[in-house]
């Protein structure tokens, strides 16, 4: 059995995250740079799908910059097998579907059973990702989970969604994508950062595999605009006393929102 | 052939009527050109959701049936179609989960370009572009597909334009199946059930939102007396939905809903990066907290460094007061 999890690195949320105004495209070195907390959700479900069923092959695959090696690490550090990175000046702002065709073309590479993806990222939060690779592969999509049961070449899954849940099932192989509703995921520890050095990484351009992406000749999304907004103010603050209540209650009458 | 006509997927709700979003979507569509709305939902239903969608503006009405057993394709099977029935020069569904596995795998099968999460769409005189608030607010961004018509997702709650009633058009759509995997619906369950009379989180004037500070289920209470004493939202952070306090399709930030309110009030929430992207663009923002260090109170036009406990209660007393 083969579980890919798609990982994607992200500008770390816990920091000022910026764009660049004249590019558009997300400046990689203004803040640092780590798998979307959505991702180790999944990779958590992977590993420890993997430890109770013996003969599984846990596989982290990015398309990322050359620098992505760190976080790959990383999640061969919390238990996957192994690595594969797509790095490709072509790749630089590709938009979702480009990046959708060289994700499929990858996961045709390292063949699959269980693809494990986020539902949503907290960059572009597109959230489309995998309904795009289903569409591509011709694969049944179990999107937006809560919950999910792997046992005997089925999937049994839970989808949330706005205003209903479904219980959702298919055969291998299929695409998952998972929720905050999933475990948080484990830290690497140190066992797990040495195995890591020796696990292998492949890394690959958009020639390696073997795939022709038209990036010109298809539709692509671009940004036309980007403009920086005027942070926000602080404005009055007090401490708490008897008449707290009554000014707050002036303060929203006057107004109009009370 | 050219045509002016811009197609919108429409959601039906699990009690077969059209989902809030309908009004934004046909109203955002109508403001680009003809507004063609595909509603795939069960045959019983058609005329009456048809209705429902002409008086919110959608000059033509493509209906297709539902086959509730099989997960998103026979949408996308039905939104193939009706693409090419209509010919449209944009195509526009919801950010929600429903619009956005639609809208992907039709995109991808059609060879088209897609722009997520536009909180507007307009045009301008190189064509269709549409408008993002990208990193929590933070950027104001315009995106365009390179040629080819462009697969829009709209934010819920961001469009206010709203489209004039139609005489209703309604077509039967027969649509070929694609055969394309998918996976089977095995049951199905009506989650947030609305059990009160208060507005959605998504589009709403006004929010009172908790965090952990209010400790409980039961202190969480607070947060909806006072929501429905402004008749507002009830939001939350993603720590109050963890500790089981509120429904996760409750909670504001990063990964939860984002959203700009004429009022946010934020009770016992430290105020945390990944929460500040999701309200930060509220027009006016009330914090009370117990810890004045708490980041909150840097986005706060009012704050009030004190405890939810005792000054809740008092705000609801003066508001009580001032309406009798
Ligand atoms: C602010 C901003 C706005 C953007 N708007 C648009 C737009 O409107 N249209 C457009 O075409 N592009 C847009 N992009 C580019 C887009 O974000 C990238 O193409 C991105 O690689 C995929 O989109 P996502 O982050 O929205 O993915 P999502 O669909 O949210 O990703 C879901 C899951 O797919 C997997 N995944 C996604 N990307 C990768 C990857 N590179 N490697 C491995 N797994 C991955 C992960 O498991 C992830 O959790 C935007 C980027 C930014 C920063
Ligand atoms: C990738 C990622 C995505 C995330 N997405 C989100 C998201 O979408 N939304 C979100 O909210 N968070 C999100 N988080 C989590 C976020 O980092 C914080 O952990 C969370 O917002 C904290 O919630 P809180 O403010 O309720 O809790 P805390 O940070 O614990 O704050 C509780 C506050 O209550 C105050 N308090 C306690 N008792 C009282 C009292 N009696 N009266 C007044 N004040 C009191 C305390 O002083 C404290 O400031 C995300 C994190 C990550 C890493």
């Amino acid at each position: 059995m083969k579980i890919v999890v798609l990982v994607k690195e992200v500008p770390d949320t816990w920091g000022e995250r910026f764009l660049n105004l004249e590019t558009g495209l997300a400046d990689r070195h203004a803040s640092a740079r780590v798998i979307d907390e959505i991702v180790e959700r999944g990779l958590e479900f992977a590993i420890s799908w993997a430890a109770k069923n013996p003969g599984t092959e846990v596989i982290a695959l990015s398309i990322a910059p050359i620098e992505a090696t760190t976080n790959i690490r990383k999640a061969l550090a919390m238990g996957a097998d192994r690595g594969v990175l797509v790095s490709d000046e072509v790749l630089v702002g590709a938009d979702i579907t480009l990046t959708a065709q060289v994700l499929a073309a990858a996961l045709t590479h390292t063949g699959y059973d269980l693809i494990v993806a986020g539902d949503q990222t907290t960059d572009g939060a597109g959230g489309v990702i995998p309904a795009a690779l289903a569409e591509l592969l011709d694969l049944p999509l179990l999107s937006r989970l809560a919950a999910i049961d792997v046992t005997g070449g089925k999937v049994r899954a839970t989808h949330i969604s706005e205003r209903v849940t479904l219980s959702l099932s298919s055969s291998l192989p299929a695409i998952v994508s998972v929720t905050e509703r999933f475990p948080d995921p484990r830290l690497p520890n140190f066992k797990g950062i040495v195995s890591a050095k020796n696990k292998p990484l492949e890394i690959l351009s958009v020639a390696d595999l073997g795939a022709t992406i038209d990036v010109l000749e298809s539709p692509r999304a671009i940004l036309t605009d980007v403009e920086a907004k005027p942070p926000r103010v602080a404005g009055r603050k007090e401490v708490e006393d008897a008449d707290s209540g009554k000014r707050l209650a002036d303060f929203l009458r006057q107004n109009q929102l009370a | 052939m050219a045509t002016d006509n811009i197609l919108v997927l429409l959601e039906v709700t699990p009690d077969g009527h059209l989902a809030k979003s309908s009004a934004g979507l046909l109203g955002v569509a109508a403001g680009l050109g003809r507004a063609v709305a595909l509603i795939v939902g069960s045959r019983d239903a058609a005329e009456r959701l048809s209705k429902s969608a002409s008086e919110l503006g959608a000059a033509q009405v493509l209906l297709a049936d539902d086959d509730s057993t099989s997960f998103v394709t026979p949408s996308v099977d039905a939104m193939e179609c009706a693409f090419q029935a209509s010919n449209p020069n944009a195509v526009i569904a919801g950010h929600s989960a429903y619009g956005r596995d639609v809208l992907a795998r039709f995109a991808v099968r059609m060879g088209l370009a897609i722009n997520v999460d536009a909180v507007d769409v307009t045009r301008d005189d190189q064509g269709i572009v549409a408008h993002h608030a990208a990193y929590g607010g933070t950027y104001n961004v315009t995106s365009a597909v390179t040629f080819g018509a462009p697969v829009i997702t709209l934010r819920a709650g961001v469009a206010n334009a709203r489209a004039a009633a139609q005489p209703t058009v309604a077509e039967n759509l027969v649509v070929p199946s694609s055969g394309r995997r998918s996976a089977v619906i095995d049951a199905s369950e009506v989650s947030d059930a609305p059990v009160t009379s208060r507005p959605d989180l998504r589009g709403a004037d006004r929010v009172i939102s908790g965090g952990r500070g209010l400790g409980s289920a039961e202190g969480f209470s607070l947060v909806e007396q006072l929501a429905d004493a402004l008749g507002a939202a009830v939001g939350a952070s993603r720590a109050a939905v963890d500790a089981g306090y509120v429904a996760q399709s409750s909670q504001v930030g990063q990964t939860g809903v984002q959203i700009s309110p004429q009022l946010y009030i934020a009770l016992g929430i430290s105020g945390a990066i990944q929460h500040k992207a999701g309200m930060q663009t509220s027009k006016t923002i009330i914090a009370i907290n117990k810890d004045e260090t708490a980041p909150i109170f840097d986005v706060a036009d009012y704050g009030v460094v004190g405890d939810v406990f005792t000054v809740v209660p008092k705000l609801l007393d003066a508001l009580a007061a001032a309406d009798s």
